[in-house]
C-alpha cells in the first residue's frame, strides 16, 4: 500500500494539471518527488528551500494574488516552527493555504523530538476558523486533500502520517462516521487510531465514532451518539485532550464525562519504531482496552 | 467611501498638515516621517495604483512591512484619494479603519497588515510568485522595510530566495535610519548584492534620486534601493 505522503504528492500533481489556480510551495521536503511536476509547471511548484518561515509568507502572498497555495513540510517545521507565519501571513491577512504535513507526531521515532510535532492541531486551535483533516488511510487523504483544495479560501490542514489503518473508511469531510453502535459510551477515534481503537473494543458495549475531521468538530454527530449515558472517550494520535473542549462544548447541556487520550505532554526520550512508541503511550490496542475498559465500566 | 476630489492638486508640502490630523498616544513619530519622502514619490510617480484601480489583478503592489509609524503611509494615502481626510483624525480610534500598525481589511488600497516585523518581505515574494504564475509579468511588487527591522531573520530568508530565483518583479526599499541596534556592517546594500540583487543606495530625502533610483532598469534580477535618512537618534 502506499503512503498518504505519496498519495499527497501524486494527487497534487494531477491537480496542478487540472487547477491552474494551484500552487505548490515546498521547503526541500518531498521536492524531488515533485520533480515532474515542477518540470510542467515551474511557475507553480515552488521550493524554496530551508526556510520555513519563507514557506508560509510565500503561500500567503500567493493567496493574496488569487491563487489556491499548498505549503508541504514535516509537521514540525510546518507549523510549529513558523506559527507566527500561519497566524499573521494566513489568517490575519483573511488570505487563505492548504497545510499538508508529514510525519506528525511520532512517525520518526528514531529523529527523535526535533521531528515530532504532537503540538500542531493545539497549536492551531489557538487561531479562528481552521479546517483540519487527520486522514487514516490513503484513500480518505486522496477525498479529503481534494476537498481541501477545492473548499473555497479556507485555510486548511491536512496532517498525514506513516501510520494508518488497514483499510479506509467511507468519510464524508467534516463529519464523524458511526463504525459501531453499542450503550455503555462513545469511542471518538481520529485517524490513525481507529485500527487500534476497534481491537481496544472488541466485543464491549460502546460506540465507535471515527474522526477524519476533528475542525470543525462534529459536535451534532457526537450529542446524537450519546444518547443516554455521555461518557466519551477520545483517541487522538497527537497530544492528549487535543479535542476535550470541543466535546466539553458539545455536551454542554448534559451531565457527561470525557477521557483525552492521545500522546503525552511529557517528552519521551527513546527512540526505535512507530509501535514501540504507541506502546509506550498507551497507545496501543491492549493499553486502550483497559484504559477504555477502567474509565467506562 | 469619499475620495478627496483634489487629488492632483495635493503637494508633498500638504503632508505635514494631513498628519497633523492624526494625534494620540501612537509612539513611533520618528519612524514615521521617516518614511514620507519615499513614500510620496511612490505614490506620486512610481506605482501604478489609484483608488480606482486598487482590486484591479494588473495593479502595482506595496506592501508596507514596516508597519509602525503608518502615519505617513495614512497621509499619503489620503493625499492619493484611497482613504478619506476626514478619517485621518480617528487615528487609533474604537471604530478607526486606522490602526497604529495598518490592517488591509479595513483600509481600501493597503496590501498587507503588519506590524510584526519581517513579514512583508516574504509576502512580497508570494506576490511576486503568484503574479508570475498568472503570466502577469507587468505589475511591480515593491516591500518597505526599516534597517532595524532588517534585523529579524526571516527578511533575510526572502531575500537569498528572491535574488536566487532571479523574482525581478519584486523591489524592495529599505528605510536606512541607523536604528537596528548592532547595524549593519558593510552596509545593507551588501546584502542584496551578496544575492544576486540590483542595489542602489540614494539620500532618502531627495525625491529625484529616490525616482532614478526606483526607475532604474533591473533585468533579470530583483532591485533594493536603500534611502538613507536622518539617524532615528539624531
Amino acid at each position: 500500500m502506499d503512503t498518504m505522503r505519496d498519495r499527497f504528492i501524486d494527487v497534487s500533481s494531477r491537480l496542478l494539471d487540472e487547477d491552474p489556480r494551484l500552487a505548490v510551495v515546498l521547503a526541500d521536503i518531498s521536492a524531488a518527488a515533485f520533480g515532474p511536476a515542477q518540470e510542467r509547471h515551474p511557475d507553480r511548484v515552488v521550493n524554496v528551500g530551508i526556510r520555513e518561515q519563507l514557506l508560509i509568507g510565500a503561500a500567503g502572498g500567493l493567496a493574496l494574488t488569487g491563487m489556491r497555495p499548498i505549503a508541504h513540510t514535516f509537521a514540525s517545521f510546518l507549523i510549529e516552527r513558523p506559527f507566527e507565519q500561519v497566524k499573521l501571513d494566513l489568517t490575519h491577512q483573511g488570505v487563505g493555504a492548504v497545510l499538508v504535513s508529514a510525519a506528525g507526531s511520532y512517525d520518526w521515532p528514531a529523529g527523535g523530538r526535533t521531528h515530532m510535532s504532537p503540538g500542531d492541531v493545539a497549536l492551531l486551535d489557538t487561531l479562528p476558523d481552521w479546517t483540519v483533516h487527520v486522514p487514516g488511510h490513503p484513500d480518505e487523504a486522496e477525498q479529503l486533500l481534494r476537498h481541501a483544495v477545492a473548499d473555497g479560501d479556507r485555510n486548511v490542514y491536512v496532517r498525514l502520517s506513516a501510520h494508518q489503518n488497514a483499510a479506509p473508511v467511507p468519510v464524508e469531510a467534516g463529519r464523524f462516521s458511526t463504525v459501531r453502535q453499542g450503550s455503555r459510551g462513545v469511542v471518538v477515534a481520529v485517524g490513525p487510531m481507529l485500527d487500534a481503537v476497534l481491537a481496544a473494543t472488541e466485543g464491549l458495549d460502546v460506540t465507535v465514532l471515527y474522526a477524519a475531521t476533528v475542525r470543525p468538530f462534529d459536535a451534532a454527530s457526537l450529542r446524537a451518539a450519546t444518547g443516554e449515558r455521555a461518557d466519551v472517550v477520545l483517541v487522538e494520535p497527537y497530544l492528549a485532550g487535543t479535542s476535550a473542549n470541543e466535546a466539553h462544548a458539545a455536551l454542554a447541556d448534559r451531565p457527561h464525562r470525557v477521557l483525552g487520550l492521545g500522546v503525552p505532554r511529557e517528552e519521551h526520550r527513546h527512540y526505535g519504531s512507530i509501535d514501540e512508541h504507541l506502546a509506550a503511550y498507551g497507545l496501543d490496542a491492549a493499553s486502550l482496552r483497559e484504559r477504555i475498559g477502567t474509565f467506562l465500566w | 467611501m469619499t475620495t478627496n476630489a483634489n487629488v492632483d492638486t495635493v503637494r508633498f508640502e500638504d503632508l505635514p498638515a494631513l498628519m497633523g490630523l492624526m494625534t494620540g498616544a501612537e509612539k513611533h513619530g520618528p519612524a514615521a516621517t521617516s518614511t514620507l519622502d519615499v513614500l510620496w514619490v511612490l505614490y506620486d510617480r512610481v506605482l501604478r495604483v489609484t483608488p480606482e484601480s486598487a482590486t484591479a489583478q494588473d495593479r502595482d503592489r506595496f506592501l508596507l512591512s514596516k508597519g509602525h509609524g503608518p502615519m505617513a503611509y495614512y497621509a499619503v494615502l489620503a493625499a492619493k484619494g484611497f482613504v478619506d481626510p476626514g478619517v485621518l483624525p480617528s487615528f487609533g480610534g474604537y471604530d478607526s479603519p486606522l490602526g497604529h500598525h495598518p490592517d488591509r481589511t479595513l483600509i481600501p488600497g493597503v496590501e498587507i497588515a503588519s506590524g510584526s516585523l519581517g513579514h512583508g518581505l516574504p509576502l512580497g515574494v508570494g506576490t511576486a510568485l503568484g503574479l508570475r504564475a498568472q503570466g502577469l509579468a507587468d505589475p511591480a511588487v515593491w516591500v518597505l522595510v526599516g534597517d532595524a527591522e532588517f534585523d529579524e531573520g526571516s527578511n533575510h530568508e526572502a531575500v537569498a530566495f528572491a535574488g536566487a530565483y532571479g523574482l525581478d518583479r519584486l523591489h524592495v526599499v529599505v528605510i536606512d535610519n541607523s536604528s537596528a541596534t548592532h547595524g549593519w556592517q558593510g552596509g545593507i546594500a551588501a546584502r542584496f548584492a551578496a544575492e544576486g540583487w540590483s542595489t542602489q543606495t540614494v539620500d532618502g530625502r531627495d525625491h529625484e534620486a529616490l525616482y532614478r533610483a526606483f526607475t532604474a532598469e533591473h533585468p533579470g534580477r530583483p532591485h533594493v534601493v536603500v534611502a538613507r535618512v536622518e539617524p532615528k537618534d539624531a
